[in-house]
């Protein structure tokens, strides 16, 4: 069960562990200062916090606390094998050859399975542990599937794994989305691997090739836990839901007041209440009209209100990331941190925010504690 | 026996170069200067990490070559050969690893 008297805040310098103190989040801990917390994890088995950092000189590791983030100790951190000799591993837009190092780790999700981990990266490697993060192995099928040579880079130069998202009925079942390589599901584990993009379409590649699934650009996609073939994805060229399991994808139209943004949350208990925060488009990525407004849907994307209370609403240029959402068991309680290092909550769906810092150091992720 | 004291018995190894990391560095793992056997830089390092195996994948890529934002000097010189860390040392050299001043 979350708790709403505790989050985690990965940033660009450091992780920010906050407590409420008479009714307010405070920081109560800074750690890992200077270096970017790519992302957090809570793993509620074993009551353990994961903390993935790129550090900007010495590459991308692995922490891990057992008490809530007071201490960390550094566990194995994923790692490629050697290219073997004669293979070529071109990047389709640049032509250059692409290393097989982890530049950084962007997604972590609990698996299904005991000890079971799933973890993605920078250049779009993804891992599976069975041993609570104690080791790592590469997923073979999805590195070695030939569609990967079409994946280009979507927000980094390399195509990077942000979206995993299991299953809670079938932990052989796994979908993960890529930035810039489609939206793919695994059924038996991660042996085989399908696209599952119908009905996205990528503005940004010519004509003939803008229904083509490994160059689609989820930026994220979101599962609703209890009804998990529905799924909500804040696409780059548009918004989408599914209620099949990914197998089609419908346009969300009625987004306001852009189709563009980064980060989606999926109501966890509500097939048809999902959050997005809309931004301009593209090569300006910036809030509509200088305005942090929030769109919430509880039909199923067929209208969406738009909420602006609490939350700035001149010269604002505070973009929210992919991770940088997060919605409590229920749904009712959302947590949001901006590029400019602003923190808010809800506790009313998003309808009035609060607060809680203006001047953290750019945020890449948010969680809520779990009790 | 160790391959490592094999090779210095027998003369294959004649260098042993001076190894020095960054303060940086000494922030997340701890690598304290070191003297250790090495003909080129490969084997100088190869060797510190056998001792100190965290240390790796501070300096290195998963792939073996030198982190994009990591540099190092051999006698006042930039490494040359930052994929196979080739460059070859002497019996005084000093190896020093440092962040470079990109990447922060």
């Amino acid at each position: 069960m979350k708790n709403l008297d505790r989050c985690f805040v990965g940033t660009r310098k450091g992780l920010f562990v906050l407590e409420r103190r008479a009714g307010r989040l405070v920081v109560k801990r800074t750690e890992f200062l200077g270096a970017q917390v790519s992302m957090v994890l809570y793993d509620p088995r074993q009551n353990t916090l994961l903390v993935a950092i790129k550090h900007g000189h010495f590459g991308a590791k692995l922490h891990r606390s057992t008490d809530q983030g007071a201490t960390f100790e550094e566990i194995a951190a994923p790692v490629f094998p050697p290219k073997p000799e004669g293979v070529s591993d071109i990047d389709p837009i640049r032509k250059t050859e692409r290393k097989w190092s982890v530049e950084q780790i962007w997604s972590l999700e609990v698996g299904g399975n005991a000890g079971e981990l799933w973890l993605g990266t920078l250049p779009g490697g993804l891992f599976r542990s069975t041993d609570f993060g104690a080791s790592w192995q590469l997923n073979r099928p999805l590195w070695d599937h030939p569609a990967r040579s079409k994946w280009f880079g979507g927000g980094y130069d390399s195509p990077g794994i942000h979206s995993i998202l299991v299953n809670p009925h079938n932990a052989a079942d796994v979908y993960i989305g890529v930035s810039c390589g489609g939206l793919w599901r695994t059924l038996d584990g991660g042996e085989t691997w399908q696209l599952a993009t119908a009905g996205m379409v990528a503005e940004y590649m010519p004509p003939n090739l803008q229904t083509q699934g490994e160059t689609q650009d989820p930026h994220r996609v979101a599962m609703c836990k209890a009804h998990p073939n529905v799924m909500w994805c804040q696409h780059h060229s548009s918004a989408y839901r599914t209620d099949d399991g990914g197998a089609n994808w419908k346009e969300l139209k009625a987004l306001r007041p852009s189709r563009f943004g980064f980060a989606v949350a999926a109501c966890p208990a509500d097939p048809n209440t999902a959050w997005f925060v809309p931004a301009i488009k593209d090569e300006v990525r910036l809030p509509v009209d200088g305005k942090v407004t929030v769109a919430r849907t509880t039909n199923g994307g067929k209208s969406f209100d738009v909420f602006s209370k609490g939350l700035p609403q001149e010269h604002a240029y505070d973009l929210v990331y992919r991770h940088g959402l997060d919605a409590d068991s229920e749904g009712g309680a959302l947590l949001m941190g901006s590029t400019t290092g602003s923190l808010w909550e809800s506790f009313d769906g998003g309808e009035s925010w609060n607060t809680v810092s203006n001047h953290l150091p750019p945020i890449y992720c948010v969680a809520w504690g779990y009790r | 026996m160790s391959r490592l004291f094999l090779s210095l018995l027998l003369g294959l190894v004649k260098a042993m170069p001076k190894v020095v990391f960054t303060s940086a560095l000494q922030r997340h793992v701890a690598c304290p200067d070191s003297t250790v056997p090495g003909n080129n830089v490969r084997q100088a390092l190869e060797n510190v990490f056998r001792a100190r195996p965290k240390a790796r994948s501070y300096v290195l890529d998963d792939d073996g070559s030198v982190r994009h934002h990591v540099a190092v000097f051999v006698d006042g010189a930039a490494l040359v050969d930052r994929r196979e860390l080739s460059d070859e040392v002497n019996e005084s050299s000093e190896i020093y690893v440092m962040q470079a001043l990109s990447g922060g």
